[in-house]
């Protein structure tokens, strides 16, 4: 059965809206479409694919007006006679056609400092707990679609903004690498205020709203990570008690995982632990092995942040 | 000429950014050398991030029996003894070091409750044995190595104030073209596809790492990356490739909708519990088990489900049997009729386990099945059916060096793209580590190649321009044959004539076919301009297509006998006889193709020592064993 | 007005349309706009009636006017004293609203309402932001939404008071008044502890949930109505103001409280 579509065909010059009349079976996607497009009518139409199945986040582009994957966008999702219009990305610079230049993303990932190996750990050492992992994992999923980092308006209706916000891409990097059990690096979330632009996102979520993977983007990436900087800078009472409780030497000699200047939440104002309030001591594993109680000298550096 | 070529000069040129290709980088880098990665696609799309299941690696954390040899025996035996035991045996050595490296990158693989990195079971293994991530465990690997060169290249900018001082990527760019200085590589020449504008990297030593075949099929897991050009590169730079006649066909890919058609259904939907019916709900998997494996694999039901829990005491489901004969049951099933509408088989994991748990385990799956086929896979069975997933065939290889054999000097290969390491059948889970492995090991060597040279190779000004004139030559033929329709004609021709079950009438056919392909693949046309046309760029990969597929086919004719990912009606049993040759494929002057037979490497007797010597019998000729 | 096309220097795609969204994206936004000006509209009005917010003879007291605090306060309704005089502008509970409405305009959800709905930045995804120029939350004045932790702080301290509230109603018997007094209560605090800086002190901070064993249930347990994190921020506006409504329908005489026992 023959269905209406419209491509934006062109480059940096400039370009146009066609109109395809295609072919379309059950089954199919968008991608499909403009494969028959490609194999029937306009061999040169320029467009990024490889998996297919959703795996790779290649086949980004914009179907109605809503970003999304060419191959995860089935057309039994449209009216019958629905025109289905397929526009490239909006917030990058096009290349040809559908293609576009996504180097905006590549750039702020570089930036982003990478993992740091914890000292002393040889390969095959490592050791985490599953439910340690898990939140990282959850944005360890990102197929580099880069439709979030398409469709924040920070920087889709603010080209003046990419210089200094990197984009939901690298704050799931910074929430992955700070909520990492193992990373030997503990300012990531200043790193995020301060050089990612964290501060730019007003959390409207359209980021997780587009997102593949459903990874939740905002929810369990921006907004702890904001909620992290607010331990570190902006939480008066964590303020208040370090005055009062002069908790500052305490932090002096910062223990692995925290930095030097790491504040208190308010949970852990009255604790004789920067760790907090674990019932069973913070650097207690499960089971209980060993249960005498040794009373931290003070200053002594414990293992939490 | 009066185009404009760009000139880079590098130590080490790695062509492909799959796992095999970054971890050469990686290690090259690591060597001190300068070094370039080019891949055809974006930088993290390569193939390697639609692995799923995992990556083998005897760890022994799930089962502590595990170990190198187990390992090793099951890559032979699931190769059917016809893999360069060297590799398997290198490879089963050094997979687990490979995978815990990927830690101190920052990998984050599925835990076991005591921390270490959880294993899972998958066919052809013995013991639980593939380190995962749910069923994302490629996009872990890859991403990780791709985050790893970018802590490295923060290195260089801390040191050098420029990110690309050591290593840098060139991505959307595709090599068409080795050039060499008498027998030695020099330089590789290819173009952005971007600009269309043509690029020339100069360097000692070139590591291919391009990946498979896949895309001459139709039915096919594999992308549009997959079109042999690593294969046909080397071939063309004098290089060898050997049993190209092994595909594997993966049992299970998607058959419906006809648009997904061989997309990929994980192994791990089988390893975690999924079995097989046909459309008499009968499970038909214990019909099927070949006496070489009656030992290891269950008779009934009960014993069969009874494993999953207690796998020491009970033998392992038919469904896990090795990838071949799982796709070749499939295959006769749907040819008796007792197929499905759309010509597949049930695979059903609906109700063997809760629904939660099938999300949990295989959430890729259950999102994929949903979204393309709306199937709920928690519900409703899937419908599968074989789809061409894997090139065992590849560039022959020194086993320890990775280096090209033939006459070239300076080429090395890792990843699919090199044969030998998996014989005739690879077992799942076993080409992440692959990738690592040997990798690793070409980036060091190449590196070290690199470093023992006085003097680099040069380029020759005509060969570059005979590169270039070459590579632009479809765009000047604005009314030569339309590429995709070309592509349609080979994708039939090796569908249906090379396809799972071969006849020497058919493979006689292909080769006649594909040589008329080869007239007009001669001819073949591009319209539009040069910015990012992939009419274009279709057109230069055919020509690859066309070479290696004429490999599969006279090697598919030459071996008269069934094995592994390569079977004749014709002759449908193993021969001990066939077993100690390997064919091997190259390219005369004149760019015809031509196979020889060589002898496989003899295994050292103390490898041998870890088989049974009835096991073995099975497989070899009578004086091999005296 | 800033729109995605083809501006100097940045060679986008050059697509006339603002946005090529079919569907019906401006249905959210214009929802939540109305809902939201209404709830302002009501709270305002009753906020400065100055009357009908106590029933001395069950002892119910609307969230809006607890704690009374003005010498206004009729017979029984002042728990904690009036230190306040009774001027129209200061609304008789003078001391929690501001954290209340503090509470709520820092809450990360009712950010993305109006920022949305009033703001229109952006209106919808893939719709243009509607200003020119744009900052974020990072300078002043926005940058104080990061006072929502502590905002956190005050409105857990005055759930407290309406618990108490709504236990107090119960000392006359019991009523259709403090069924609904309960259940607004008991919606307040579950939206109070659904709120992301609660998951955050409950154990989002954590490293290692794997040392903390107590703090990993309780995250998860508040991660889970996190989720509902939105919902409960609208229906709490409702029982709010149903809880409101029905004091005040109460207190003017316009029907009896239905009493199951008194
Ligand atoms: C769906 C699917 C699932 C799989 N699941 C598993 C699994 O669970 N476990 C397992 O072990 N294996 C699995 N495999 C197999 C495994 O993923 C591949 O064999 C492996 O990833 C190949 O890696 P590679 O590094 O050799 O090449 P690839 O990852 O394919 O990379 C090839 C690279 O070469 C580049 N390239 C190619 N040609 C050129 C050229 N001419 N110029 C420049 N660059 C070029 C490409 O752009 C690409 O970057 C799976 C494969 C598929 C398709
Ligand atoms: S939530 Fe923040 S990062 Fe995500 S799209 Fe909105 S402004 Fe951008
Ligand atoms: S976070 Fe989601 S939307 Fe963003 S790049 Fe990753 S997969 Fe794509
Ligand atoms: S083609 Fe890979 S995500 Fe669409
Ligand atoms: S109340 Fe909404 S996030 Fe805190």
């Amino acid at each position: 059965m023959s269905r209406h579509f419209r491509v934006w065909r062109g480059d940096s010059s400039g370009g146009e809206i066609r109109d395809y009349d295609v072919d379309v079976n059950d089954g199919e996607v968008v991608l499909d479409i403009i494969h028959r497009i490609q194999a029937t009518q306009a061999p040169d139409l320029a467009c990024r694919w490889n998996c297919k199945a959703g795996k790779c986040g290649s086949c980004s582009m914009e179907i109605n007006g809503k970003p999304r994957l060419g191959c995860m966008t089935r057309m039994s999702t449209f009216e019958e006679s629905e025109t289905v219009t397929i526009t490239p990305l909006r917030a990058f610079p096009v290349i040809r056609d559908l293609v576009t230049d996504v180097s905006f993303n590549y750039t702020k990932a570089r930036e982003t400092p990478a993992f740091s190996p914890p000292e002393g750990l040889a390969p095959g050492e490592y050791r985490m707990q599953q439910i340690d992992v898990e939140r990282s994992q959850e944005f360890r999923k990102c197929i580099e679609c880069f439709l979030c980092q398409n469709t924040c308006h920070v920087v889709r209706d603010h080209e003046e903004n990419k210089e200094a916000f990197s984009g939901p891409r690298s704050f799931i990097r910074a929430a992955e690498l700070d909520m990492h059990p193992l990373d030997a690096r503990s300012d990531r979330k200043e790193y995020a205020q301060a050089n990612q632009g964290l501060g730019y996102c007003n959390i409207t979520k359209c980021c997780s709203e587009v997102c593949p993977e459903h990874i939740k983007i905002t929810d369990n990436a921006i907004i702890p990570l904001k909620e992290r900087v607010v331990d570190r800078r902006y939480d008066p009472l964590v303020w208040l008690g370090r005055k009062i409780f002069r908790r500052d030497q305490l932090a002096e000699a910062p223990p692995a995982g925290v930095a030097p200047d790491a504040h208190l939440d308010v949970g852990e104002m009255l604790s004789t632990q920067s760790g907090g309030p674990s019932p069973f001591g913070d650097d207690q594993t499960f089971p209980l092995t060993d249960i005498t109680y040794q009373h931290p000298a003070p200053g002594s550096p414990s293992r939490e942040g | 000429m009066k185009e404009r070529i760009e000139r880079h000069l590098y130590d080490v040129v790695v062509i492909g950014a799959g796992g095999a290709g970054l971890r050469a980088a990686i290690e090259a880098r690591l060597a001190g050398k300068r070094t370039a990665i080019i891949s055809k696609s974006l930088f993290g799309k390569a193939h390697t991030v639609m692995a799923e299941g995992g990556a083998a690696a005897a760890m022994g954390n799930a089962n502590s029996r595990d170990n190198w040899m187990v390992h090793f025996r099951d890559t032979m035996r699931g190769g059917k003894f016809l893999n360069n035991y060297r590799m398997a045996e290198l490879h089963a050595k050094e997979a687990p070091e490979r995978i815990w490296e990927l830690e101190t990158y920052g990998a984050l693989f599925d835990r076991t409750p005591d921390g270490k990195i959880s294993q899972r079971n998958f066919g052809g293994h013995e013991y639980p044995r593939l380190a995962h991530v749910g069923d994302r465990t490629g996009l872990e690997l890859i991403r990780t190595l791709q985050q790893k060169i970018v802590s490295l290249q923060q290195e260089d900018f801390a040191e050098t104030g420029n990110y690309e001082s050591r290593i840098r990527v060139f991505s959307e760019t595709t090599i068409t073209e080795l050039l060499l200085d008498g027998d030695r590589v020099a330089a590789a020449f290819g173009y952005y596809r971007e600009s269309g504008e043509l690029i020339l990297l100069e360097a000692p030593a070139i590591v291919l790492a391009t990946g498979g075949v896949g895309r001459s099929y139709k039915v096919t897991s594999n992308s549009w990356e997959y079109t042999g050009d690593g294969h046909a590169l080397a071939l063309r730079a004098g290089a060898t490739l050997i049993n190209m006649e092994f595909l594997q066909f993966h049992p299970t890919g998607m058959v419906w909708p006809p648009s997904v058609k061989g997309i990929l259904v994980t192994e791990s939907v089988r390893g975690d519990g999924g079995v097989l019916r046909n459309s008499d709900q009968k499970r038909f998997m214990f019909d099927y088990v070949p006496d070489v494996f009656r030992k290891q694999y269950a008779d009934t039901e009960e014993e069969a489900d009874r494993w999953y829990t207690d796998p020491d005491n009970n033998r392992r489901p038919p469904e896990l049997l090795p990838r071949d004969e799982v796709a070749r049951a499939i295959n006769s099933e749907v040819k008796a009729g007792r197929g499905t509408k759309s010509g597949g088989v049930f695979l059903d994991v609906s109700t063997r386990m809760p629904a939660e748990t099938i999300t949990r385990r295989l959430p890729s799956m259950y999102h994929q099945f949903k979204e393309l086929a709306d199937v709920d896979i928690t519900k409703e069975p899937m419908e599968v059916g074989p789809t061409c997933h894997y090139v065992m065939g590849g560039v022959e290889v020194d086993p320890d060096t990775a280096a090209a054999a033939g006459v070239v000097r300076g080429l090395f290969a890792a990843g699919e793209v090199s044969g030998g390491m998996h014989g005739s059948n690879r077992l799942g889970g076993n080409s992440l580590s692959d990738l690592l492995v040997f990798g690793k090991r070409a980036g060091e060597h190449a590196s070290a190649y690199a470093e023992s040279l006085d003097k680099r190779p040069k380029v020759r000004t005509a060969d570059v321009e005979a590169a270039a004139g070459a590579a632009l030559a479809p765009l000047h033929r604005e009314s030569g044959e339309n590429p995709y329709t070309l592509q349609q004609d080979l994708q039939a021709v090796m569908g249906d004539l090379v396809g799972i079950i071969r006849r020497e009438g058919e493979l006689t056919d292909a080769l006649k076919r594909l040589h008329e392909l080869k007239l007009r693949v001669a001819n073949v046309g591009a319209t539009g301009g040069r910015r990012y046309n992939p009419g274009w760029h279709l057109a230069l990969d055919l020509r690859n297509m066309l070479v290696v597929s004429e490999c599969t086919a006279k090697a598919a004719l030459e071996r008269e006998e069934s094995r592994g990912g390569h079977t004749r009606e014709d002759f449908p049993t193993m021969n001990p006889q066939w077993r100690k040759v390997n064919l091997v494929c190259s390219l005369d002057d004149m760019g015809e193709v031509h196979l020889e037979r060589k002898p496989l490497p003899a295994m050292r007797p103390e490898l041998l020592e870890l088989f049974e010597y009835g096991e073995l019998t099975k497989y070899m000729t009578d004086e091999e064993l005296s | 007005m800033t729109t995605t096309v083809s501006r100097p220097g940045a060679k986008r795609a050059a697509i006339a349309a603002r946005t090529l969204r079919t569907d019906r994206w401006w249905l959210a936004p214009l929802i939540t706009f109305a809902g939201l000006s209404a709830w302002v509209l009501y709270a305002t009005v009753r906020v400065f009636m100055h009357k009908w917010y106590y029933v001395p003879d069950y002892h119910y007291l609307t969230p809006f006017y607890s704690p009374c605090l003005t010498d206004r306060c009729i017979e029984g309704s002042a728990e904690f004293g009036t230190p306040l005089p009774s001027f129209w502008l200061i609304p008789e509970a003078a001391f929690t609203l501001p954290f209340l409405l503090l509470f709520r305009l820092t809450c990360y959800y009712y950010r993305k309402a109006y920022y949305r709905a009033f703001w229109l930045s952006p209106p919808a995804c893939a719709v243009p932001d509607a200003h020119a120029k744009y900052t974020g939350e990072t300078r002043f004045p926005l940058v104080f939404q990061n006072l929502h932790r502590y905002a956190f702080y005050a409105a857990t301290i005055i759930s407290v008071i309406n618990t108490w509230d709504a236990i107090r109603s119960f000392g006359t018997g019991f009523g259709l008044g403090n069924v609904i007094l309960s259940a607004n209560v008991v919606m307040l605090w579950a939206y109070t502890l659904s709120c992301h800086s609660c998951r955050h002190i409950a154990g989002g901070r954590l490293k290692h949930f794997s040392k903390h064993p107590v703090r990993y249930r309780f995250w998860t347990f508040v991660s889970k109505l996190n989720a509902r994190h939105m919902l409960l921020a609208w229906v709490t506006l409702g029982t709010l103001a149903l809880t409101d409504f029905y004091v005040m329908a109460l207190a003017a005489g316009w029907w009896p409280d239905l009493r199951f026992i008194s």
